[in-house]
């Protein structure tokens, strides 16, 4: 069976419909990208896999001593609080320094388990959060857009680092992205979100879909491009087509 | 004669014990930005105090339900879109203002407001001290017990349900620690001083912590040494204990904080 699944996922947030009838799984090993534009609920959907929104319809299964790592968007840690590298691994589970070290190298970070957290450049900060992911040895790994704030070779660097991981671990890989160059070449499958499921398969499938040209497609080429050279990425989550595509679903 | 028979000693181990509970539950409160929550809820608590004297109960069970019943409210209400700071202020001051007048309306009894305002730690007896450390037990064990999971919801509450961590379930747990830490430090400090033997002790550790832990341990230290050098200093220059207390606090501060300059410039 699927290592989670949702079966008609609906999340209403104020009678703001945030997600409907979405039907999700993922399999172990698999590495899933979800993309999709701000506010089509990418990061609910994540949320709601790890129990932190409770669905309004529909429902979360998951396999049985099923183990998740989980990677969050940000950590703001206030700077009234102390925390070195070593004692935020320790959260909320104590681990042996050997496991913080051993979580640490897999994670590609060579820091002292002595550091402040608040004196980590950005790159490394996101290394310590997955190496703290990576000790509870999760069958799935989760990332919320994990490379925010990172320049793009070091979001490239961060997502080399995931395929290691996985090929380490073994672990299965959701991620939620926006940077749809790098994610896609490393996904087995790719969601693409608005709402609802618009479209999902092999990242070239998905790229090519006309649902997702609709979202992200601008000039030319689009989305493929995009995916084959990095240099070409057009930011501009056009909303017109965004309303025009989600009138043309329905 | 026993130990516990001077009024100094009863009094020394009071504010020794709310200051140990005091501290680390400081601490979390800077962390999470609750600063004003320890102070309306404190504040609150004088309308518990006037209740209990109205119902010739005791001044303590009168303060915590209060406490508890403000902090109940205010954590339900809290990200549900109001203005926090705002309904706090509201809130605390009216539960202040009310508790004032209830007081008032007392009859028979002439009651020492300034005892609960500013604490009559000098009165402590042997029943009281019962209390204070029973509480302060309470919290200390609460806190110990629930330590990692507040801390991780503290940093981030997706990273907690993540671990299987209910945030809300932790927050009660603060809520809890944090009315009775206000019950038993009336007789202390008093109900507008509460607010600062949890904040200032807590910000006073931080330039010299580098673990959440040895923050609070420290905080401790400071708390209790502040405690017994306020309780000498009133004694010597007769001045009101509770806010003397306090006094010596902030200049731990002051010099904290002045070292940590010392030390970047």
């Amino acid at each position: 069976m699927s290592l989670i699944e949702t079966r008609g996922l609906g999340v209403r947030f104020g009678g703001h419909t945030v997600l409907s009838h979405v039907d999700f799984a993922i399999d172990r090993g698999e590495i899933v990208t979800i993309v999709g534009p701000n506010g089509s609920g990418k990061s609910t959907l994540l949320r709601a896999i790890i129990g932190a929104v409770s669905p309004t319809s529909g429902q979360v299964i998951a396999a049985p001593g099923l183990k998740v790592g989980y990677v969050p968007q940000k950590l703001h840690i206030d700077p009234t609080l102390p925390l070195t590298v070593e004692r935020f691994l320790n959260l909320p589970r104590r681990v042996s320094r050997d496991a913080a070290r051993d979580a640490l190298r897999h994670a590609g970070l060579d820091a002292r388990l002595s550091h402040q957290m608040a004196d980590l450049s950005g790159g490394q900060f996101q290394r310590v959060l997955l190496a703290r992911a990576l000790l509870t040895n999760p069958d799935l790994l989760i990332l919320d857009e994990a490379t925010q704030g990172l320049d793009q070779p070091g979001s490239a660097a961060f997502y080399r680092q995931i395929e290691t991981v996985r090929q380490d671990i073994g672990c299965a890989v959701l991620m939620v992205s926006h940077e749809l160059h790098v994610v896609m070449a490393a996904s087995d499958r790719v969601i693409c979100l608005n709402g609802h499921i618009c479209c999902e398969g092999a990242p070239e499938h998905v790229a090519q879909a006309e649902e997702y040209r609709a979202l992200f497609g601008s000039g030319t080429g689009g989305a493929l491009a995009l995916y084959r050279h990095d240099h070409d990425h057009g930011h501009d989550h056009d909303h017109h087509h965004h309303h025009d595509h989600h009138g043309a679903a329905e | 004669m026993t130990f516990l028979d001077s009024f100094l000693i009863r009094a020394a181990l009071a504010g020794v014990g709310v200051a140990l509970a005091a501290a680390p539950l400081g601490c979390l409160i800077v962390w999470r930005r609750m600063a004003y929550f320890g102070d309306a809820t404190a504040h609150a608590s004088i309308l518990g105090v006037a209740l209990a004297l109205a119902l010739n109960t005791s001044v303590f069970g009168g303060a915590l339900v209060v406490a508890l019943l403000m902090a109940a409210t205010v954590s339900t209400l809290s990200g549900r879109g109001y203005a926090m700071d705002t309904l706090l202020g509201v809130m605390a001051h009216s539960a202040l203002a009310i508790g004032l007048v209830a007081v008032s309306f007392l009859q028979g009894v002439r009651i020492d407001l300034m005892a609960y305002l500013f604490g009559d730690i000098l009165a402590v007896g042997r029943v009281d001290l019962v209390v204070i450390w029973g509480g302060v037990a309470v919290v200390l064990g609460l806190l110990w017990w629930r330590w990692s999971a507040i801390l991780t919801a503290t940093l981030s509450p997706d990273l907690a349900y993540a671990a299987g961590i209910d945030p809300k379930r932790e927050q009660l747990a603060l809520t809890v620690a944090l009315a009775l830490v206000v019950a038993v430090a009336i007789k202390v400090v008093g109900v507008l001083l509460i607010a600062a033997l949890l904040l200032i002790p807590a910000a006073a550790a931080r330039p010299f912590a580098a673990t959440p832990e040895r923050m609070a341990l420290i905080a401790a230290g400071i708390g209790a040494g502040s405690a017994l050098a306020g309780l000498q200093l009133s004694y010597l220059f007769d001045t009101p204990t509770g806010p003397t207390i306090v006094c010596v606090a902030a200049a731990v501060f002051l010099m904290a904080s002045i070292v940590t300059m010392g030390r970047r410039g």
